[in-house]
């Protein structure tokens, strides 16, 4: 396509409208798709910032992580308890997200430590598992003394606030109203922001290419001089880092959380964001959590078109988006196991028949 | 002390279900080396289907003794399951057998959540009623009651597993399996057919499934469309607590790990002064997992290395 190439070769240029339109985007969702899809968006990019921890994990140094989902709880349930009346604390949210991200962290090491020696399917399985113990602690710590509220959650969290600014009710700026949901996305645009240039940079540096070295071949990696025991680590540390920063976020966001949202399915959600969308691969760990967040809400509309064809709503468009979803999973790993957006190296492994591409080498480790 | 008793016994009926469901991890993985997620659905489906014929029959022949309606439920749930096995091997598998392991990983994840919700569009949300068809009975046995129902349990399962173990190691099919197990280019040098075996081992394996999912709800006097999930995940850490791979090993980790999970419940209020009850029975089986994953990721009957995976 013209328009394309055109701005391939102006990256200023290209950069400058993405800014723009990322800037003005909750404006123009909320004024063409109504209100509610702007906390969409929201959640979106809260997705992203989950899938770019997680592609850390999996996408950079192959650690299979089906748990991943616990350090987004453990951030969450940490803000819970620091910032509503549960405890009766109030917490200012810049204490309270370090501490999170930090909670998670050390949670990461304390699951990799153990479980070093194992990859691949035992390894996802150990973590389900960490993941699922995570999760029936959160249901059943409300007696005899109440930490977690049990199945009920914690509500009343407080919302994220610069001094008296809350992020609550509508906020009238240079004469443009702001409602949460916006303040929230351009906070929640930040945070990707500055992950995806922490994990870009990652990728290009020494411990990115040991994760690289290590996901390839551990063995010839440790014989190459890697710590894999303190690589192994860090990815893991690193990643639940990311997943505590955006539960922290999801928690003041929603003002609400119980162990409903951060179930298994929740992991392997994001496991499949990555999967879809591209794994190692920056951008298509963004559109594989764009498309995935993005998709279920718009298959709701699916009723409205059932109405239209059969007169009435056949079946309940809520119990087809899971349906649907399961099918997708199956077809794109049937047709196109290496995802939308995938990285060069990837691309290589699945296509082996296709030999090395025009641009591979040996020292090509951003994939 | 009684306690100690009655917990053991429910907890050999537990792992007797369980020792069923993780055979077909086991004998999967023993040859595919692919965890195969959507096997608790399967055991669901078999619950579900029993359960379906059985509403069925007792609306058109009432008056037939339980005990028949329920072996029709079950006889009509178990080619169904196999029928279920052996599609999901041919459609979803198969065609991946040599792609890199995460893609049927994910596609075992899809299947599961497929299937799922399959289940949840012809039988609804809520949880389905076993009736009340099977000859009540209790006996006592040192101060700890036993019911008609576990003894039926156990001694089918048992019976079934001595099949199971009988086929392997005695016939054609069996000495097939555990050839392919050993390599699956060898055994196909040596005139196997490996298709055929790995679908025979899926079909084998969703057989035994279907028989756990009718007992685990007619044990639990319930069935629901997520039931399988979880039995599927404690079944898997039976197998592995056996040592994944190795049958006698999926037996005996069933056992142990219904066991464990039996007195762990009972016990774990005592233990904690009370802070921890018997609604922790669930956390059990992760915990033994990932205990025997990171001590002897080999299991007890096993010898594969897990690094190999």
């Amino acid at each position: 396509m013209p328009v394309v190439k055109f701005l391939r070769q102006r990256p200023q240029l290209t950069l400058l409208l993405l800014a723009i339109l990322l800037a003005v985007l909750p404006f123009l969702v909320g004024a063409s798709l109504g209100k509610s899809w702007i906390r969409v968006l929201d959640f979106a990019l809260l997705y992203v910032l989950l899938a770019l921890g997680l592609n850390i994990v999996v996408g950079y140094a192959g650690l299979l992580d089906l748990g991943y989902i616990a350090f987004y709880a453990l951030g969450a349930y940490l803000y819970a308890w620091l910032a509503s009346p549960h405890f009766g604390l109030h917490l200012p949210f810049w204490a309270i997200l370090p501490l999170g991200a930090l909670l998670a962290g050390l949670f990461g090491v304390l699951l990799g430590a153990p479980t070093l020696r194992l990859r691949g399917d035992y390894l996802a399985i150990v973590t389900l598992g960490f993941g699922e113990i995570i999760r029936i602690f959160m249901n059943n710590l409300n007696a005899p003394v109440n930490i977690t509220n049990g199945p009920q959650g914690m509500n009343l969290i407080d919302p994220i606030a610069f001094g008296d600014f809350a992020f609550k009710g509508t906020h009238h700026v240079f004469g443009i109203a702001f409602s949460s949901a916006h303040l929230y996305y351009y906070l929640f645009l930040a945070c990707v922001l500055l992950a995806m240039l922490i994990a870009l940079r990652l990728q290009d540096s020494r411990i990115g290419r040991a994760w690289a070295a290590i996901r390839e071949d551990e063995v010839a990696a440790a014989a190459m001089g890697i710590n894999t025991r303190n690589v192994k680590l860090l990815a893991f540390a690193m990643g639940a880092v990311f997943g505590g920063l955006a539960g922290g976020l999801f928690a003041a966001f929603q003002g609400f959380i119980s162990p409903e949202s951060f179930g298994l399915m929740e992991s392997i959600m994001v496991l499949c964001m990555i999967v879809l969308g591209g794994m190692g691969n920056i951008p298509g760990v963004i559109l594989g959590a764009v498309l995935l967040t993005v998709l279920p809400e718009a298959l709701r509309y699916i009723g409205d078109a059932q109405r239209a064809l059969l007169g009435h709503v056949a079946v309940d468009p809520a119990d087809l988006r899971m349906l649907l979803f399961g099918c997708a999973l199956i077809l794109m790993m049937l047709f196109r196991p290496e995802g939308l957006l995938p990285s060069r190296r990837r691309q290589r492994e699945l296509h082996p028949e296709e030999g090395p591409g025009e641009h591979a080498s040996l020292y090509d480790s951003r994939g | 002390m009684d306690i100690f008793v009655q917990q053991l016994i429910n907890g050999l009926v537990l792992g007797s279900i369980y020792a069923l469901v993780a055979l077909g991890y086991t004998m999967v993985y023993g040859i595919l080396e692919l965890i195969n997620f959507a096997h608790g659905e399967v055991t669901m489906f078999g619950a579900m289907v029993a359960l379906a014929v059985i509403g069925a029959v007792m609306g058109v022949a009432p008056e037939l003794p339980g005990i028949l309606i329920v072996l029709a439920g079950v006889l009509v749930a178990i080619p169904v399951c196999m029928l279920l096995g052996f599609s999901i091997e041919r459609l979803a598998y198969r065609p991946l057998r040599n792609a890199p392991r995460l893609a049927p990983l994910i596609t075992a994840i899809g299947l599961s959540i497929v299937l799922q919700n399959v289940a949840m569009l012809i039988w609804g949300r809520q949880y389905i009623a076993f009736p009340p068809l099977l000859p009540k009975g209790q006996y006592e046995v040192l101060g700890a009651h036993i019911s008609n129902l576990q003894i039926f349990i156990v001694a089918l399962s048992l019976l079934v597993m001595l099949g199971l173990w009988f086929m392997v190691k005695r016939t054609r099919l069996g000495r097939a399996m555990r050839a392919t197990a050993q390599s699956r280019e060898v055994a196909q040098l040596m005139g196997v057919n490996v298709n055929t075996v790995i679908a025979a081992t899926f079909v084998i394996g969703s057989a035994l499934a279907a028989v756990a999912g009718v007992m685990v709800s007619a044990y639990y006097g319930l069935a629901h469309y997520y039931m399988g999930f979880l039995l599927g995940l404690k079944a898997f850490s039976a197998a592995v607590l056996g040592g994944i791979g190795n049958i006698a090993g999926a037996m005996l980790g069933g056992l142990l790990l219904g066991v464990i999970e039996a007195l762990g419940a009972g016990y774990i209020g005592d233990l904690t002064g009370g802070f921890l009850g018997s609604h922790y029975q669930d956390v059990f089986a992760f915990f033994v997992l990932i205990l025997v994953l990171v001590f002897r990721p080999s299991g007890l009957l096993g010898e594969r290395v897990a690094t190999r995976a």
